[in-house]
């Protein structure tokens, strides 16, 4: 594949307005690492872009896991939340983007709302599927020990729910990714996704390339960085 | 109290605080409509034009983009992770890139999108296609590779090809995890969508909430969020039909 890239671009086959050539890809590299490009440097960019995953990832899993491991546990919960929740979880995430932009501007705090609510509905499902999963016998053991509530949110409950809880993160991670960049294409000051808008307005096939690398790039090493917790988390699993 | 009860209760929690917010003037209306002024402007985008189009006529061309997205995914993706779950050399050559380029999310191929094929239908086009297509390539990749070996010798010992090996086992014998794949891949397919025509397109339901948006225009963003929330539950539903179909059929 690399060999037919840089074959057929040396020949001009593939117009460099189209597809960048491999030495184009290189130079548009070199210039955002060293000199910048769309008012920041490359990890500048990257930094931004995986903080604001980061805030708004932490803060679904912070209100989402324990609403839906609450849903899980008390029926009467469920039936208090659900109706609600099932009205707003059809709605994709990137489809909040321009109502968080209506209400907080095109800023950082849109953007930390939007994978708020992306990240939201997948740590929610999960982590009540989680506790469902567990079974029940396992409960009313714990319950004939005569152990306390709290004992049984932390020793049972949460282990109990933990694999499907993590696969929900790993989902939610995703798509928190996808919707951040999404936002900053739609407008940001800095960021991956600026590079790319910034690269598709000036006509950079080797700059959106760049940009789409990092989108990978960085995406690929949080959900590795997500799987080394969850091995760590769940040492029984091993 | 009983669960219905607590359902209800539930429920008009959550559009009374609206309501209430709304109304108690924190907030302009512009900002938060009531849940009854997002309803009206819902109807009033149905009947009248909104940026060149009624709300129906801008769904239809998200569907009509969303149609042809998906169908190029199942048409290239399926037979691709069929074969590669045949062809050892294929399953070598393609993994690499496929899951190299799996990382990248389907937005960020929106600036090449519009660089090669433009922002009305082909641009839209092919991020819907880079959404839908990884499903269709695992799932079907993932069925071939689990027929049971039984089959693929039983059909050896009838003499089959490599060709029809893939078209008379392999096939019938993935499509549940086909169709498993095929609902994951619409409802990516359907959300790249809506991405793409935030930022490009001139027509289309994302097109409607990005003009409602720029108008400050809550309640036409809502109406618009309400629509694809709609439209995506039709093609999950649909698909999820399909589903049952098929395992009707098999047992």
């Amino acid at each position: 594949m690399l060999v037919a890239w840089y074959v057929l671009s040396a020949n001009q086959i593939i117009s460099p307005t189209r597809f960048p050539a491999p030495r184009e890809v290189w130079e548009a590299l070199r210039q955002i690492a060293v000199t910048g490009y769309a008012d920041a440097r490359l990890h500048g960019h990257i930094l931004h872009s995986v903080k604001l995953v980061l805030m708004g990832f932490a803060v679904a899993v912070a209100t989402g896991v324990p609403l839906g491991l609450a849903m899980g546990w008390s029926r009467r919960t469920e039936a208090l939340v659900n109706p609600a929740f099932l009205l707003i979880r059809p709605i994709p995430p990137l489809a909040w983007i321009p109502l968080a932009i209506v209400w907080l501007g095109l800023g950082d705090a849109a953007k930390v709302l939007v994978i708020w609510f992306a990240a939201f509905v997948p740590s929610v499902i999960n982590s009540y599927a989680g506790v469902r999963a567990i079974e029940p016998h396992m409960l009313e053991a714990a319950r004939m020990l005569g152990i306390g509530r709290w004992t049984l949110v932390r020793e049972v409950l949460v282990p109990g729910a933990a694999p499907m809880i993590f696969t929900g993160l790993r989902l939610s991670l995703q798509a928190c990714w996808t919707t951040l960049v999404a936002g900053e294409l739609i407008g940001a000051a800095a960021g991956l996704g600026r590079v790319l808008s910034q690269g598709a307005l000036d006509i950079f096939p080797a700059m959106i390339l760049v940009g789409m690398v990092g989108v990978a790039f960085a995406g690929g090493v949080m959900t590795w960085a997500l799987g080394w917790v969850e091995l760590r988390a769940m040492p029984w699993r091993r | 109290m009983s669960l219905r009860l607590l359902s209800a209760i539930g429920l008009g929690a959550f559009f009374g605080l609206w309501t209430l917010i709304a109304l108690s003037g924190l907030v302009q209306p512009q900002f938060l409509p009531t849940p009854s002024a997002v309803a009206q402007e819902f109807f009033r985008l149905m009947r009248e034009p909104f940026v060149g189009y009624t709300l129906q006529t801008h769904l239809a061309s998200s569907l009509g983009r969303f149609a042809m997205g998906f169908g190029l995914a199942v048409a290239i993706g399926v037979p691709l992770g069929l074969a590669m779950g045949w062809f050892r050399t294929l399953d070598a050559i393609v993994t690499p890139l496929f899951d190299a380029l799996r990382f990248v999310a389907p937005i960020a191929w929106v600036p090449f999108a519009a660089l090669w094929f433009g922002t009305g239908i082909g641009g839209p086009v092919l991020v819907i296609f880079t959404g839908a297509f990884p499903p269709c390539v695992i799932n079907a990749y993932r069925g071939a590779k689990f027929v049971e070996p039984r089959f693929i010798e039983a059909a050896r010992m009838l003499g089959a090809g490599n060709v029809r090996m893939v078209t008379e086992v392999l096939l019938p014998a993935s499509v549940p995890s086909i169709v498993a794949g095929l609902r994951i891949s619409a409802g990516l397919g359907w959300q790249s969508l809506i991405g793409a025509e935030l930022i490009v397109a001139s027509s289309g339901i994302g097109y409607l909430m990005v003009k409602g948006q720029s108008n400050i225009s809550t309640a036409i963003v809502m109406s618009g969020m309400i629509a694809i929330g709609i439209v995506g539950v039709a093609i999950d539903v649909a698909l999820r039909a399909l589903q049952a179909r098929i395992e009707r059929h098999r047992h």
